[in-house]
């Protein structure tokens, strides 16, 4: 499943803030925050509760208009001052981005497998070739053998991976993680951190995280640290341990 | 994939037990409904059982079930003599409790000519009266068998013939005797109040009276031109079968329609506020998944597709079991519940649009809900 790197930067969020409210009561969530995200990266942001991480992903996550600054994903010049440059967000996630949820998140009506195959079917794929896309992408992820069961039956690092295939489905570039690893245990935890790093390289994505689990920091090329809405020291905090994938490429 | 059948396949249980409290309520609303046209069917049951088409009346009355009307007995042959007029009968009406089987029994008591009109409609069970006296014709509602000897005043009667539906407006089975058993149950004082009168000097009056004389006429005669004839002798009014069922459903049974009719629009109102709120509080169950669908890029058509499906599933299996209740339970009532086609497929109709306007509710949550919040920032 690998693919060829590529260079362009996946996500470049150029001098975004975003507040919240006006005159007394305003509070700026996001301050001229800039980053730049390349392929076959895993990127965390860190920082204490309120600092904007969340903010953050949920502007690159396209859920959130920032107040001003500017914004591409793969490339292609979404926000500009402010302003989402395209009025269909919905496909744009749809097409650009996957999103991996704290508590897995999955529908609880489904099965495993209608839970990944449900995207492929949003984004105009019959029903059976969704299916079969749905099964692959659970057997790659070793949880094939639960494509039948239902999540309440799912344990919390089975329910992860189909949470995982569910935001690999589309092939998105750019694949963002609230908390991943929050609701399993140390051993899942570096299992699912293989696993993201894994589909990093081969589907040549960029993967953006927000954790506050410390036994993963080392896991990650690069981190942000997010304080009152600013990143720390202008930018990204170093990472001792891990050198930056594209660095490694470059 | 169809979400909205999935949801309820996940939730089951629950979900058909929604339906069957709905349904229930549906059940009590159709029952209104039946009950209603029960009254008026029971109300024009009585004025069409004789299948005529003229009522004579006491003057500026609009007797007989109206208005009280006492008009001679022998009116009948001047009637039947009128241009038009086939044929004439003499009837009375009068309400009679009677001991049977140690309990008290309401019978709405018929008197008749048997050769002329005025009779039951039809005889389910049975044989018409054949003797001149002492015989009766009883509904079914009554509980009588055939063969059953009761009392009525004076005399005994024995049933000889059954009919079915036979009621009046309030629900009293009818009772077909002979007019002049009628009229001696309905006029001979008893022996002691007879010897009084007779030594007062009262003398015996004239026990010819009935409270309308029923007139049939021939193929194309105008019942009109017949009660303008009628009209004509001060003494008499006229009312013809279509003015009698008229007076009978709009004046005699105008307050009960109207009070069946304001409770059903209120049972009405409750249902949609009931159902509205079960469709918003399945949404407000389901914000997380909905947000979910939202950020993985599920659009709000497929969302609203998700309630609004929903919504008229739990309506159409909701009204489905209300259906089944009242056609299963129908017969049980002591009144008469009649439900025609059209005004179950009416409420049906009411039932989908309440559904779908109570989805709004659930509809504006779910568009309103924040895709952010699956992430759980």
């Amino acid at each position: 499943m690998a693919t060829a790197r590529d260079d362009r930067p996946l996500v470049r969020v150029d001098s975004v803030s975003k507040h919240f409210g006006a005159g007394e009561t305003r509070v700026d969530a996001l301050i001229d925050v800039s980053i730049t995200v390349y392929p076959q990266q895993l990127i965390a942001l860190l920082g204490p509760s309120g600092s904007g991480k969340t903010t953050l992903l949920n502007i690159i996550g396209c859920i959130l208009n920032p107040s001003s600054g500017a914004m591409e994903l793969d490339g292609e010049p979404v926000v500009r001052d402010g302003r989402w440059l395209r009025s269909d967000l919905r496909r744009l996630r749809l097409d650009k981005i996957g999103f991996i949820f704290q508590s897995h998140n999955l529908l609880p009506f489904l099965n495993a497998t209608d839970n990944v195959a449900i995207v492929l079917q949003l984004a105009g794929v019959d029903a059976a070739n969704a299916r079969r896309r749905a099964v692959e992408l659970l057997d790659y992820l070793e949880v094939g053998h639960r494509k039948d069961a239902m999540p309440a039956h799912l344990s919390g690092g089975e329910g992860q991976r189909v949470a995982i295939a569910r935001a690999l489905a589309n092939r998105p570039r750019i694949i963002l993680a609230d908390e991943p690893t929050a609701a399993l245990d140390s051993k899942r935890a570096q299992i699912v951190m293989d696993l993201l790093r894994k589909l990093a390289i081969e589907q040549n994505a960029a993967i953006i995280a927000v954790t506050h689990d410390e036994k993963i920091f080392d896991r990650f090329d690069r981190i942000f640290q997010l304080r009152d809405g600013r990143l720390d020291n202008g930018g990204e905090a170093q990472n001792g341990a891990m050198e930056t994938a594209h660095a490694q490429g470059a | 994939m169809n979400l909205a059948y999935r949801d309820i396949r996940h939730n089951l249980g629950r979900f058909l037990l929604t339906c069957v409290g709905l349904g229930l309520l549906l059940g009590v609303v159709m029952a209104m409904i039946g009950i209603y046209r029960g009254l008026v069917v029971d109300a024009l049951t009585i004025a069409r059982a004789p299948a005529v088409d003229l009522w004579v009346v006491e003057a500026n009355t609009r007797g007989p079930f109206a208005e009280a009307s006492r008009i001679p007995g022998d009116i009948r042959n001047a009637v039947a003599r009128i241009a038009g007029v086939a044929a004439a009968g003499s009837i009375t009406y009068q309400t009679v409790e009677a001991e049977y089987r140690d309990a008290k029994l309401r019978l709405y008591i018929i008197g008749y000519e048997p050769t002329r009109p005025g009779g039951p409609p039809e005889i389910v069970r049975g044989r018409g009266i054949a003797r001149s006296h002492y015989e009766m014709v009883a509904d079914r509602t009554a509980g009588l068998e055939l063969d059953d000897r009761i009392s009525l005043g004076r005399n005994t009667f024995t049933v000889v013939g059954l009919t079915q539906n036979q009621v009046n407006t309030g629900g009293d089975p009818a009772v077909y005797i002979t007019l002049s058993d009628a009229q001696k149950l309905q006029f001979d004082l008893a022996p002691p109040a007879q010897r009084v009168q007779l030594a007062r000097g009262a003398g015996t009056a004239s026990r010819d009276t009935v409270n309308a004389v029923v007139a049939r006429l021939q193929p194309n005669a105008s019942a009109n031109a017949a009660a303008d004839t009628v009209r004509r002798w001060k003494h008499l009014s006229a009312i013809t079968q279509e003015a009698q069922e008229e007076i009978l459903s709009r004046s005699l049974v105008d307050r009960a329609r109207r009070q069946i009719g304001l409770f059903t629009s209120l049972l009405l109102i409750v249902s949609a506020v009931i159902i509205a709120l079960i469709i918003y509080t399945m949404t407000m169950e389901k914000l997380k998944p909905i947000a979910t669908l939202k950020l993985i890029g599920s659009s709000d058509r497929t969302i609203i597709g998700m309630i609004v499906q929903q919504a008229l599933a739990l309506g159409f299996i909701g009204f489905a079991i209300g259906v089944a209740l009242i056609l299963g339970i129908k017969d049980s009532f002591p009144r008469r519940v009649v439900l025609e086609p059209d005004n179950v497929l009416m409420l049906g109709l009411v039932v989908f649009v309440v559904c779908l306007l109570s989805s709004g509710l659930g509809v504006r949550a779910a568009l309103k809900v924040d895709p952010a919040t699956a992430l759980g920032g």
